[in-house]
């Protein structure tokens, strides 16, 4: 913190407010996948945190870092380009896994399946 | 005024995302299944990678984002080859 006094009050408003905004959506995430009661729904609570979160965060880093004028913010879309082509891969690779493995123990209530 | 408020809104938040990490951790450490703990661990690095990105607005220095984005190529080859595990039971076939 030794450069923040330098930096313009709307600059230090907007990345509070992002920071802000984007811890409390990831925490949202977070609480989601504790308390949600089967892997099907739990597994939609975190992309809350992969996509909004991940979104306001780098973009009170790229606030802040504009308008500090040390760099100019190329870091941060590449993390964000990077968070939003892994994320629907990852999770649709690990629901597969999940539907095949429940499919192959013959698990009752699998999605996809008419009731008998 | 600026400097009061950043040191406000940045703790604040890297108390939130250590709630959230938290939060995945128990999961990772509970879940009934695999793909619970495989989940959890999915949202434990992304919080992580988040909070590495507020202690770098702390520090207002620019080291902190590669360090981001090698924990979010690590955390994605990670995640999608426990994910391959479970589906064949090996990774490299």
């Amino acid at each position: 913190m030794t450069t923040a006094g330098e930096l313009p009050d709307w600059a230090a408003v907007l990345t509070a407010m992002f920071l802000l905004v984007g811890a409390a959506v990831t925490l949202t995430g977070s609480l989601g996948l504790l308390r949600l009661r089967t892997f099907y729904e739990r597994v939609h609570a975190p992309t809350l945190g992969t996509t909004l979160g991940t979104g306001c965060i780098l973009l009170a880093s790229i606030v802040y870092f504009s308008a500090q004028q040390t760099v100019p913010a190329l870091h941060e879309f590449l993390i964000a380009v990077f968070a939003t082509a892994t994320t629907p891969v990852t999770l649709m690779v690990l629901v597969r896994a999940a539907l095949f493995r429940d499919r192959s123990e013959k698990a009752d209530r699998v999605p996809g399946q008419e009731a008998p | 005024m600026s400097a009061v408020v950043m040191a406000w809104s940045i703790g604040m938040a890297q108390i939130l995302l250590a709630l959230a990490m938290a939060c995945a951790a128990f999961r990772l450490l509970r879940g009934p299944r695999a793909q619970d703990r495989i989940i959890g661990l999915d949202t434990l690095y992304v919080n992580a990678m988040l909070l590495l990105l507020t202690s770098g607005i702390r520090s207002g220095r620019t080291l902190y984002f590669e360090t981001v984005l090698i924990i979010s190529l690590l955390g994605f080859v990670g995640t999608v080859a426990l994910a391959k595990f479970l589906m064949r039971g090996e990774v490299i076939e």
